[in-house]
C-alpha cells in the first residue's frame, strides 16, 4: 500500500521538480539551441514514459494486493500486446534518434566562412593561437616546445610566421562570427567546455580534434577543463570574452606574432641592471628582499613569473585590492617600467642574482606541512623548485613570512581573483585546502627545509665525505 | 489461452547422463577454505566482495564530506579525493558487482537451478575464488605504495593514468593493472565453468527453454564477460608495458610537467576503445543478471508467471549481442571520428527497445497478480522504478546530440549510479533477501528489512535524481571543490550539502543489512524447505541448506518451465517444475473428492 502511494508521489514530484527547481541549463550563448531543443524533446518524451508506467506499477500494486483466496491471471504471453508494446517503443525511439542525428549533422559539419583558432590544453591552463594574415597555421611539435617556444612551432614553416601566439588563458572571440576551435594537447586528455556555449570536445594529445559555434552573446564566460587531467584538474580554468568584432581586431592587434618573439629574443641582464636601480631600496641589490620593508626575495624567481606578476601590478591585476596593502606599494613602481620589454630586462637582470639561504622567521609543524604540500609538489615541483611550464614559480628560499601572507591573500580572494590575473584563480581554489592558520603556517615551514633541487652544501660535505 | 499450449506440462524422457563425482573433503579447511563447493564458493565471493565494498563505500562518504562541506575537515586533499573518486568507482563496479553477480550468485544459484550437482569443474572453481581474493588483496595493497592508490578514474585514461601530475601515477597504477590481470585470470577460469555447466550439466528435462531467467541472466552476462575482459586484459598490459618498458602503444609526443618525454607515436584514442569495449558490455554484465534474478522475485512474490518468458529471454540475448556494438557511445566527444557519431547513437538507441520490452513485462507481471509485500518483493519494486529512471536517463546521454552539454557533468554520475549502482544493489538485497533462508535456513528479519528498504531506496533517490539537474547547470564530474565559477549557481552547494547527508543516512542503513544477517543467522524463524512456495529447482532440495552434491540420491526430474504459478485448476498456488503433470492431475482429483 504505502510503497504504489510512494511510487507515484515520487514519479509525479519528479516531475514537479523538473518545472520547480532552480537549477537547469545555463543561459544560451551560442547558435547551439538545437541542442537544447533535443534536451527539451528528450524530456517531453522520457517523462511521459517515466510516469506512465510507474504509475501503471503503482496501480496495478494497488489492484492486486495479495489475498488468500485470490488467484493470479495465468497468461504467459500475449503475443498482440507485445507487439504493440514493441512498436509504440520504436516510434519513440525513432522520434528521439531523428533529431538528435539531424543536429549531429549541423555539428559536425563547420560552415565554410568559420575562422580558426587554436585552443591548446597542457597541465593545468589553456592558451591559444590565431592562424595570422595568411589564415593558415604553421606546424607545430610538441617536442619543439622549450622556454623560448612554449607553443612549439616549427622556425623553419613560413606559414608559421604571423601565427598570433596567447601565452594566456585568456581569448576573445567576435560574436556573431562561427568559429572553428582547433583543439590541441601537449600532454594528457582535457576538455575545452563553456557551459553557455553547449558545445564540447575533448583535447586530444597526438591528434587535433575539432568543434564549432558562434557566439550570439557578448560577454565573459568561464572556461573549464571537462576530462579528468590530474591532481589540479579542478583548477584548469580560462576564460572567453565575447566581443564586438572591431574589439576583437584591436586585440589580435595588440597581440604577438611568433615572428615577433623570435625577433625580441631573450631579455638584456645588463639594461636589466640599469632598470633595477629603482628597485634596490626595497628588495636588496642582490635581490634578496627585506622583511623590515616588506619586500619579498626576487632572487631564483624565473623571468617568465617575474615579468607576468609586472604586467599584473602594471595592469591592477594584482595589487589593486584594498585588503593587499604592500601590494598597492608594488603598484607605482611596476608602473615606471612601461613595456614588454623593460620588464624582460629586469626579470633577466634578476634571473642572475645568486640564491642565498633565507633565515626562518614563521614557526610551524613541518611534518604536518609536508603532507599539505603533496598538492602543491605537482605544480612548483617537491623541492619547491618551481616549473616554468606550469606557470608555477620557485618556493625553496623564498621568505616565509612573504609565503605565509601570499597564501592568505590567495586564500581570501585577495590576490588571483581579478579576471586577469589569469592564473591567480588557481591558487586560490588551491589554497583553500589550507582550512586554518596552523596548517598555511605548517606548509611554509615544511617549504623552508626544500632545497630547490640543487643540493645544499650540507648535503654537498655529506656526500664528499661519503665518498671518502 | 490455456498452459496446455504452451508446453508446460510436456513430459520430457529421462536421458542417460552421468553422474558426477564430488570430493567430499572431511577436514574445516577442505569443506571451508579450499572448498570445491559451489554454494561454499558462492558465499566466500559474497563476503570478499562485500567487505571491499564496504571500502569503497567509506570512500565515497569521504568524497562526499569533501564535496558537502569543502575544505571543513581537511580529511583529503585533491589527489586523494580523485584516488577515491578512482577506487570507488572500480571497486563498485568490478570487485563487487560483477564478482558478487557471477561468482556469488552464480555459483550459489547455477548449480541448484540447472539441478547439477556441482560446477563442472570443481577444482577449478576453487581456484577461480582465490585468483579473486589474491586480486583483492593486491587492490588493497595499491592504497598502501608509496604515492598511494590509482588517481586517474576508474576509466584509466592514458597519458594521464601513468604521468606525473596525476596521483597514483609512480606505483597505485601498476598495482591497479596487476590486480586487474589477476582478477581477470580468475574470472576467465570462473566464467568458463558457469557457462559449461549451464550448457552441460542440466538436469534431465530442463531445456534452455526452462531455465529460470536468473539463469539466463547470469548466463548470457558471462559469456559476455569472457568476450569483453580481454578487451581489457590486454590493455592493461599494453599499459604496463607502456609505464614500466617505455614502451608507447597509448602514448603520444607529449609534455610530462613541462619536460620533453621519451614517449611518441601512440594512441590515447585506441586505449578508449580497447576499454569501453570491456566497458560497456561490462555494464550489462551486471545488468543482466540483475534483470534475471528481478524477474524470479517478481514472478514468485506475486505468485504469477513471469510475462512473456520468451521475449524476455530473447532480449536478455538481443541486448548481450547489441551491448558489443554501442561502446564508442562512451566517446561521442572524444576526438574520435566524429561521424562515428551517427552509427553508435543507432545502435546505443535500438538497445533501448529490448530494455524496455523488459521493463513492460516486469510491470505486466505485476499485473492481475496476487501481489506479497515481501521484502524481496519490495526490493523489487524499487529496482524498476529506479531502473526506469536511470535507463530513461540513459536516452539523454546516448543521444549524441544531448550528449555533448551533458558529458562529463553530474548528469552522467546521476544516470549511472541509478542505472547500474542503485538498481543492481537493489536487486543484490532483494535477492539475498529472497535466497538467505535457502543459504543458512533462517528467516531474515522482516522489519529490519523493510526499514533497510525504505531508507536505502528513498535515499539514494535523494542522492542521485537531483544530480541529473546539477548536470544540466554544467557542474563537472571528478572535481575537488568548484570554488567560483560564472555558471554554477551558489544554490548547488546547498545542494551538495543535501546530497552528502542522505549519502550518510543510507551508508548507516547498511549497518541494519549487517545486523540482520549476523542476527538472523543465529536468531531467525525458521525458513523451511521452500518459504515463499517457489517453483525452481533450489528450493525442492531434500536438505535446507542443502549439502554438498545438492539434491538427494537422485537428481530430479524437470517437467515444466519455471512460473508454474497460479495454474488453473491446481490445487496450490505454484507447481515446482519437478512435479509431473500425473502428480498434479491426482492432487486436483484429490481435492475435488
Amino acid at each position: 500500500m504505502a510503497i504504489a502511494i510512494v511510487l507515484i508521489v515520487l514519479a509525479l514530484g519528479s516531475v514537479v521538480f523538473y518545472f520547480l527547481s532552480p537549477w537547469g541549463l545555463t543561459p544560451l550563448a551560442s547558435n547551439w539551441g538545437a541542442i537544447d531543443a533535443t534536451i527539451d524533446i528528450t524530456f517531453v518524451v522520457t517523462g511521459a514514459v517515466f510516469v506512465a508506467i510507474n504509475v501503471f506499477m503503482a496501480y496495478a500494486i494497488l489492484c492486486y494486493r495479495f489475498k488468500r483466496q485470490r488467484r493470479s491471471h495465468y497468461e504467459p504471453e500475449n503475443k498482440k500486446l507485445e507487439a504493440w508494446l514493441t512498436g509504440l517503443t520504436t516510434l519513440g525511439i525513432v522520434a528521439l534518434l531523428a533529431p538528435g542525428l539531424f543536429v549531429w549533422g549541423n555539428y559536425v559539419n563547420v560552415p565554410d566562412d568559420a575562422h580558426e583558432v587554436e585552443v591548446i590544453g597542457q597541465q593545468w591552463h589553456w592558451s591559444y593561437r590565431l592562424p595570422g594574415d595568411d589564415g593558415r597555421f604553421g606546424d607545430v611539435r610538441t617536442h619543439l616546445i622549450d622556454e623560448s617556444n612554449p607553443f612549439g612551432l616549427d622556425p623553419d614553416d613560413p606559414a608559421g610566421q604571423d601565427d598570433v601566439l596567447i601565452d594566456s588563458s585568456h581569448v576573445k572571440l567576435p560574436i556573431d562570427r562561427p568559429v572553428k576551435l582547433m583543439l590541441r594537447s601537449t600532454d594528457v586528455i582535457h576538455n575545452f567546455k563553456v557551459a553557455q556555449f553547449r558545445a564540447k570536445m575533448d583535447v586530444m594529445p597526438g591528434q587535433v580534434s575539432y568543434m564549432w559555434l558562434t557566439p550570439t552573446k557578448t560577454g565573459d564566460f568561464e572556461a573549464v577543463c571537462a576530462e579528468l587531467c590530474g591532481m589540479a584538474h579542478f583548477a584548469m580554468r580560462g576564460r572567453v570574452e565575447v566581443v564586438e568584432q572591431g574589439e576583437f581586431d584591436d586585440w589580435v592587434a595588440q597581440q604577438p606574432t611568433f615572428g615577433e618573439l623570435q625577433d625580441v629574443g631573450e631579455g638584456d641582464p645588463e639594461a636589466g641592471a640599469e632598470l633595477y636601480a629603482r628597485c634596490v631600496a626595497c628588495h636588496g641589490p642582490q635581490g634578496g628582499g627585506r622583511q623590515e620593508m616588506n619586500a619579498p626575495r626576487l632572487a631564483g624567481l624565473d623571468d617568465d613569473y617575474i615579468e607576468r606578476q609586472l604586467r599584473n601590478f602594471r595592469q591592477g591585476a594584482r595589487g589593486e585590492h584594498e585588503a593587499d596593502r604592500f601590494g598597492q606599494q608594488m603598484r607605482p613602481f611596476a608602473m615606471t617600467l612601461e613595456d614588454r620589454e623593460m620588464n624582460a630586462d629586469v626579470a633577466a637582470h634578476i634571473e642572475t642574482f645568486p640564491v642565498e639561504p633565507t633565515r626562518p622567521t614563521i614557526i610551524g609543524d613541518a611534518e604536518r606541512g609536508e603532507r599539505f604540500y603533496r598538492s602543491c609538489a605537482s605544480c612548483h615541483g617537491a623541492d619547491g623548485e618551481g616549473r616554468r611550464a606550469l606557470k608555477a614559480p620557485r618556493l625553496a628560499g623564498m621568505n616565509d613570512w612573504y609565503l605565509v601572507r601570499q597564501l592568505q591573500h590567495f586564500k581570501d580572494g585577495v590576490r588571483g581573483r581579478h579576471p586577469d590575473d589569469w592564473y591567480g584563480n588557481q591558487m586560490v581554489d588551491m589554497a583553500q585546502i589550507l582550512v586554518d592558520d596552523a596548517a598555511l603556517r605548517d606548509v611554509v615551514a615544511y617549504i623552508g627545509t626544500l632545497s630547490g633541487g640543487e643540493s645544499s652544501p650540507q648535503q654537498d660535505s655529506e656526500q664528499a665525505r661519503a665518498e671518502e | 489461452m490455456g498452459e496446455r499450449e504452451y508446453d508446460a506440462g510436456a513430459y520430457v524422457p529421462p536421458a542417460e547422463t552421468e553422474e558426477m563425482e564430488l570430493v567430499h573433503p572431511k577436514t574445516f579447511i577442505g569443506k571451508y577454505i579450499w572448498s570445491q563447493d559451489a554454494k561454499v564458493i558462492a558465499i566466500q565471493y559474497g563476503v570478499t566482495a562485500t567487505a571491499i565494498g564496504l571500502v569503497a563505500l567509506v570512500l565515497s562518504l569521504l568524497m562526499r564530506l569533501q564535496l558537502g562541506f569543502p575544505n571543513a575537515f581537511s580529511l583529503i586533499d585533491p589527489g586523494e579525493y580523485l584516488q577515491y573518486v578512482s577506487m570507488h568507482g572500480m571497486i563498485m563496479v568490478v570487485y563487487l558487482l560483477t564478482a558478487i553477480f557471477l561468482g556469488g550468485f552464480g555459483n550459489y544459484l547455477i548449480p541448484l537451478m540447472c539441478g547439477a550437482r556441482d560446477m563442472v569443474f570443481p577444482y577449478l572453481n576453487m581456484l577461480s575464488f582465490w585468483f579473486y581474493f589474491a586480486s583483492v588483496l593486491i587492490l588493497v595493497a595499491g592504497f598502501f605504495v608509496p604515492g598511494g592508490s590509482m588517481g586517474a578514474g576508474w576509466t584509466l585514461y592514458p597519458p594521464q593514468s601513468i604521468s606525473e601530475g596525476t596521483p597514483g601515477s609512480e606505483a597505485g597504477i601498476v598495482v591497479m593493472l596487476l590486480s586487474l590481470a589477476v582478477f581477470i585470470a580468475g574470472f576467465t577460469m570462473g566464467g568458463l565453468n558457469y557457462v559449461v555447466t549451464v550448457l552441460q550439466a542440466r538436469t534431465r528435462g530442463m531445456t534452455l527453454m526452462r531455465l529460470p531467467l536468473t539463469i539466463w541472466g547470469i548466463f548470457m552476462a558471462t559469456v559476455m564477460a569472457l568476450l569483453a575482459f580481454p578487451a581489457l586484459f590486454v590493455a592493461a598490459l599494453m599499459m604496463l608495458c607502456d609505464r614500466l618498458l617505455g614502451t608507447s602503444f597509448f602514448m603520444p609526443e607529449m609534455l610530462s610537467m613541462g619536460e620533453t618525454s621519451d614517449h611518441g607515436g601512440g594512441s590515447p584514442i585506441l586505449f578508449q576503445h580497447l576499454f569501453w569495449f570491456f566497458g560497456h558490455p561490462e555494464v550489462y554484465i551486471v545488468a543482466l543478471p540483475a534483470f534475471g534474478i528481478v524477474s524470479d522475485l517478481l514472478a514468485c512474490h506475486a505468485r504469477k508467471n513471469i510475462f512473456g518468458y520468451r521475449m524476455m529471454v530473447w532480449a536478455i540475448v538481443i541486448i548481450g549481442v547489441l551491448s558489443f556494438v554501442v561502446w564508442a557511445h562512451h566517446m561521442y566527444v572524444s576526438g574520435m571520428n566524429p561521424y562515428f557519431g551517427f552509427l553508435f547513437a543507432i545502435t546505443t538507441l535500438i538497445i533501448a527497445v529490448p530494455t524496455a520490452i523488459k521493463v513492460y513485462n516486469w510491470v505486466l507481471t505485476l499485473w492481475r497478480g496476487n501481489i506479497r509485500l515481501t521484502v524481496p518483493m519490495l526490493f523489487a519494486i524499487g529496482f524498476i522504478f529506479t531502473f526506469v529512471n536511470g535507463g530513461l536517463s540513459g536516452l539523454f546521454l546516448g543521444n549524441v546530440t544531448v550528449d555533448v552539454p551533458l558529458s562529463d557533468t553530474y548528469f552522467v554520475v546521476g544516470h549511472f549510479h541509478m542505472v547500474m549502482a542503485v538498481a543492481p544493489v537493489l536487486v543484490i538485497f532483494g535477492a539475498i533477501y529472497h535466497w538467505y533462508p535457502k543459504m543458512t535456513g533462517r528467516m531474515l528479519n522482516d522489519t529490519l528489512g523493510k526499514v533497510h528498504f525504505w531508507i536505502t531506496f528513498l535515499g539514494t533517490y535523494v542522492i542521485y535524481y537531483p544530480m541529473h539537474f546539477m548536470g544540466l547547470e554544467g557542474v563537472p564530474r571528478r572535481y575537488y571543490a568548484y570554488g567560483e565559477t560564472t555558471f554554477i549557481s551558489d544554490s548547488v552547494q546547498t545542494l551538495n550539502v543535501v546530497i552528502s547527508i542522505a549519502a550518510f543516512i543510507v551508508a548507516l542503513a547498511q549497518v541494519l543489512f549487517l545486523i540482520n544477517l549476523v542476527w538472523s543467522y543465529y536468531r531467525g524463524r525458521d525458513a523451511g524447505p521452500n518459504p515463499w512456495r517457489a517453483t525452481t529447482l533450489e528450493w525442492q532440495t531434500e536438505h535446507t541448506p542443502p549439502r554438498h552434491g545438492n539434491f538427494g540420491e537422485s537428481l530430479p526430474l524437470v517437467y515444466r518451465w519455471p512460473y508454474d504459478y497460479s495454474v488453473p485448476g491446481a490445487s496450490e498456488d505454484f507447481i515446482p517444475q519437478n512435479v509431473s503433470p500425473e502428480e498434479t492431475r491426482w492432487q486436483a482429483e484429490g481435492r475435488q473428492s
